[in-house]
């Protein structure tokens, strides 16, 4: 009966929220729980309806707005001490993700906690941005040297660094997926659609498309849905804004995703936004965009395993399902992450190592 | 209506049903716990604290479970549920009482920036409130429990709560923390205080927590305005003297002390600049509660005059 309760705030049709003082606690914690307590403010904000809410909800609301502030100011700070880390260079910075929602002043940001900035370059200059990072700060996090070598030759990013003063976590990637994946794409091939950014010289952001298409991949192959709906309402705030200045932005989606082959997460990530809020591209397009996901059973079992796993892992509307969902979906992002040749020795050395964290084994 | 007025079984059903909620100064709790530890130290240390009506709203419901699992029969462990995370590596089963006022600490200093939170002891008297922020082992929370047994009241042992409009402090008014060798001290120092019993092996030592006196409570109600910054520190065979410390160094300090200066950005500087500037800042050795009673009471004495 409360399942969903943060899900449903964001149908577009739905009016002010006339909650109950325990509905409230409820959301709140909801949305604590989803990553999405900005979110929600934000929503109120927008429409008006902050003024309505009672005064304790609507301190937490508050507060998760001052620190949205605080952070986006962060971001910036952070893009620029890594500006000056890496000095001038003829090939732009990308920024991904969060950063560059930010940098760019697209809607995600609004409302959008942080924990990292993603960046990306070149694959064959990973090694000397890494070293300029280094010299500025940002060491890496990862101590293990398995998990260095596995990251290094498998992963789509080098280990997070850290900077050793201020702490903040930065991630260096050469594409969006890993490389082993089946959802794999050529990072060059993304270079070719970067859009500069005004605001700050030397850094760029993927083209609308393909930071679409990134965040439709990324719900898929992190294989943790805790942050599953804030990660598809960023999708929703792209497509709305891009298709809104942009008539043709969907057909471009549409053979940008046949081009680089993403056209099922994209379809399955389409489906969810439909059956939350409502989006759908445009009718004469809908065929071809259901058609690039799979068909039949497939569809419906792969709808109905995010459907749960998206619900907030909060105990008011916790079900046994949805946890057997994320385990399903866990496994699948595994299954599309790596060959099973590479992820089964994979996952044993993992278990191992966690079961005795101190005794790496020594065969390697 | 307050916990005491609730019958025995009840408040344990309450515990292991619905929740238990609980008014601590401007915030409400909901418990949940099957633990008897956890009631039974409810009803020593909380008996006054009045229950909060239907209508209102909870901020924060606090669940301490038992692991499951092998850990039901061997080394049985205690662990502090939050919106379905586990905010803390889990303890043994009988940390349970002290797991709970920790975790009642952690839903304050991590979500309510609706205050500038200070990691700091305020006592109140005559009108004029003392912030005493200090790191740990500093003897801050000895000092404070000594100061709240001879007449001053107390608005918290571990967080002050200074409002964004006027700068004063809201009362929180929760058991005071005490460990290792302050308990004995404050035994001596104030028979009359009432100790829940002592847990031994916690990562901070032997610990327990001393309730707050019921006239502190019945004037939960009352905001104090912040008259002194008063940094403590413990040094053995040491006289009680009070010597004056700079406002940039103790504003620099208290921003060190805060949960969420950082958050607060410029807020939270001007809010400081406004504090130390109305507030006489000061360092204070002492090793004697006796001593430092007497240099604190001769402050006070400055606001009747």
């Amino acid at each position: 009966m409360n399942a969903d309760l943060i899900a449903s705030v964001w149908a577009r049709s739905n009016p002010c929220p006339s909650l109950s003082i325990t509905d409230w606690e409820l959301l709140l914690g909801q949305a604590r729980r989803t990553g999405l307590l900005a979110r929600l403010a934000q929503h109120l904000l927008d429409r008006g309806w902050m003024e309505q809410v009672p005064a304790g909800p609507q301190h937490y609301l508050q507060g998760a707005l001052r620190l949205v502030e605080r952070q986006k100011l962060a971001v910036r700070w952070e893009v620029n001490c890594i500006r000056r880390a890496l000095g001038e260079r003829q090939t732009p910075v990308v920024l991904l993700k969060g950063a560059a929602y930010v940098v760019a002043n697209l809607p995600p940001a609004r409302a959008r906690l942080f924990s990292d900035i993603d960046i990306m370059v070149p694959r064959e200059q990973v090694a000397q941005t890494e070293a300029a990072l280094f010299a500025a700060g940002w060491i890496s996090a990862e101590r293990d040297a398995y998990n260095q070598r596995y990251y290094r030759t498998w992963m789509h990013e080098v280990p997070p660094l850290k900077h050793v003063q201020r702490n903040t976590v930065l991630d260096l990637h050469h594409t969006i997926s890993p490389p082993t994946s089946r959802f794999k794409v050529d990072g060059a091939r993304l270079f070719d659609q970067v859009q500069a950014v005004d605001s700050e010289p030397g850094f760029c952001t993927l083209g609308p498309a393909d930071m679409v298409l990134h965040s439709a991949v990324h719900l898929f192959q992190e294989g943790d849905f805790g942050h599953g709906l804030r990660d598809l309402l960023d999708l929703d705030d792209l497509l709305q804004h891009f298709s809104g200045s942009d008539p043709t932005f969907w057909s471009t989606l549409l053979s940008r995703a046949r081009e680089l082959a993403l056209g099922v997460p994209l379809a399955h990530a389409l489906r969810q936004l439909e059956r939350l809020f409502g989006t759908v591209p445009p009718l004469e397009l809908r065929p071809e965009f259901s058609a690039m996901g799979p068909g039949g059973l497939a569809r419906h079992a792969m709808s109905t395993l995010i459907g749960a796993a998206v619900r907030p892992q909060h105990p008011s509307c916790d079900a046994p399902f949805s946890e057997a969902a994320r385990w399903l979906l866990f496994v699948r992002s595994h299954y599309i992450r790596m060959p099973a040749y590479l992820i089964v020795p994979h996952l044993l050395r993992k278990a191992y190592m966690r079961q005795f964290p101190d005794q790496p084994p020594t065969a390697a | 209506m307050t916990l005491s007025e609730l019958a025995q079984a009840e408040l344990r059903t309450r515990l292991r049903g619905v929740g238990l909620k609980l008014a601590c100064g401007p915030f409400n709790y909901r418990i949940r716990s099957p633990i008897g530890a956890i009631a039974d130290g409810l009803r020593l240390l909380y008996a006054d604290y009045r229950i909060p009506a239907e209508s209102e709203f909870i901020d924060f419901t606090v669940n301490i479970e038992r692991s499951g699992g092998l850990r039901r029969f061997w080394r049985p462990q205690v662990k502090f549920a939050y919106d379905g995370t586990y905010p803390f590596v889990p303890m043994q089963l009988d940390h349970a009482f002290p797991l709970l006022e920790w975790a009642m600490n952690w839903c304050i200093s991590s979500q309510a920036d609706h205050f500038l939170m200070l990691h700091s002891a305020v006592i109140e008297r005559n009108g004029g409130a003392v912030i005493m922020p200090a790191p740990p082992g500093s003897g801050k929370s000895t000092l404070c429990a000594g100061l709240v047994c001879r007449g001053w009241r107390l608005l918290s042992d571990e967080l002050a709560l200074l409002s964004f409009t006027d700068g004063w402090i809201t009362p929180l008014a929760r058991p005071i923390s005490l460990k290792n060798e302050s308990l004995d001290v404050i035994r001596k120092f104030s028979p009359d205080a009432v100790l829940n019993q002592v847990t031994h092996h916690t990562t901070k030592g032997s610990v327990s927590h001393m309730k707050v006196p019921t006239a502190h409570l019945a004037r939960v109600a009352q905001r104090a305005r912040p008259r002194w910054v008063i940094f403590p520190k413990y040094v053995p065979g040491a006289n009680a003297r009070l010597t004056p410390r700079s406002k940039a160094q103790s504003l620099l300090s208290l921003g060190g002390n805060s949960f969420n200066y950082g958050v607060l950005g410029l807020k939270g500087f001007e809010q400081l600049s406004e504090l130390v500037s109305q507030c006489d800042c000061y360092d204070f050795e002492y090793s004697q509660l006796e001593q430092a009673v007497a240099v604190f009471d001769a402050l006070a004495q400055e606001l009747v005059a």
